[in-house]
């Protein structure tokens, strides 16, 4: 009864937080090294600044350019219909193009799709002396001089490779150079999966 | 001495060759304005819309080529009449969101317009939740006080 400890009611609070603030604090904590792995994680990635297409899922544009063999000829989204093609962004000006042109070269060679290519802002000289150098693996090549209708694909740099399905639906792109990986482990199920909704 | 400089072109090649998505070197020739008016204009738009290749730098600002096609896109869908809520949604549906600087409160970018004021509330809620513990306890302890000196 006259127990000369304090009972638990009025014995002074031990200096320090609430547990429940230890706890708050503990989860922000582990939450802000959480944000910082993500970051240093990402910082390796060559893609971290690369934007979502916002053309994914919507009709690709339409257009007529000239060829870039016989400019009098113009090739376009009309002649594409029917079919999935890829259409691949590229410029003799582009080194990362040259980096990925054996493996497009590879991709294309094996017939599955069209492969289009969009020469973008280029000298038609130094496009064809290109192609004739590293090889022409393209369908048809069509050549955007000025580069107005690239903003119509939401081009912002090269190479860019976007697959169309046979409905013009755009339903992938990708911003960058094509690596083996990225054609085996996106293009090529997506490409089946186009072709399966047809 | 030779030696040195060709390291020097090497390492500058290899930096360049590093560039994953490239740019085009192009004319940069500046665009021509008919009146002040429509400078103006063109200046206020472009300060508004991101450059979608450097993306911390505004279209206005920003020495990419393909910010100089877009921007030369803007002054000519502006001199065909369109307004500017036009030709943002021209650059969007192409771009995405992104290209804008205030993207429209939307089902996916309202965290990015409230997320800073929910942070702010919740701060201080939690400051005023201890700041009113405290004065409690020490309210308490005062007359804790009062007791034990009487």
């Amino acid at each position: 009864m006259t127990a000369p400890q304090d009972t638990p009611q009025n014995a002074p609070r031990p200096p320090g937080l609430p547990p429940v603030a230890i706890v708050i604090g503990a989860l922000f904590f582990l939450g802000l090294v959480g944000l910082m792995l993500y970051g240093v994680l990402r910082s390796g990635d060559a893609d971290r600044d690369v934007l979502p297409s916002a053309l994914i899922g919507k009709p690709a544009p339409q257009f007529a350019l000239p060829v870039l063999h016989d400019p009098s000829v113009r090739f376009g989204s009309a002649d594409l219909r029917g079919a999935p093609y890829v259409l691949n962004v590229w410029g003799s000006w582009c080194a990362a193009c040259r980096d990925e042109h054996p493996v497009l070269t590879a991709f294309a060679q094996t017939k599955r799709v069209r492969v289009v290519g969009y020469n973008w802002k280029d000298e038609p000289a130094d496009a064809l002396r290109w192609l004739e150098r590293f090889g022409n693996p393209f369908f048809v090549v069509v050549a955007d001089q000025e580069g107005r209708h690239a903003l119509d694909w939401g081009v912002a740099g090269a190479p860019e490779t976007f697959l169309v399905d046979g409905a013009g639906i755009v339903r992938w792109k990708h911003t960058g150079p094509l690596t083996e990986q990225v054609v085996r482990g996106q293009l090529l199920p997506a490409l089946e999966q186009a072709e399966r909704a047809r | 001495m030779s030696a040195v400089l060709r390291a020097l072109l090497l390492a500058l090649g290899l930096a360049l060759g590093a560039a994953a998505h490239a740019q085009p070197a192009g004319d940069a020739s500046p665009l021509r304005f008919r009146d002040g008016a429509e400078e103006a204009r063109f200046h206020r738009l472009t300060a508004e819309l991101r450059c979608v290749m450097c993306q911390n730098q505004s279209l206005a600002d920003s020495n990419a080529q393909i910010a100089h096609d877009m921007r030369r896109e803007v002054l000519a869908l502006m001199r065909q009449g369109h307004g500017d809520a036009d030709i943002k949604r021209f650059l969007v549906e192409r771009y995405g969101e992104f290209v804008l600087y205030r993207p429209a409160v939307d089902t996916h970018t309202w965290l990015l317009w409230f997320g800073p004021g929910l942070v702010l509330l919740g701060g201080g809620l939690a400051v005023w939740r201890i700041v009113r513990r405290r004065a409690a306890a020490a309210r308490g302890a005062a007359s804790d006080d009062g007791e034990q000196e009487w």
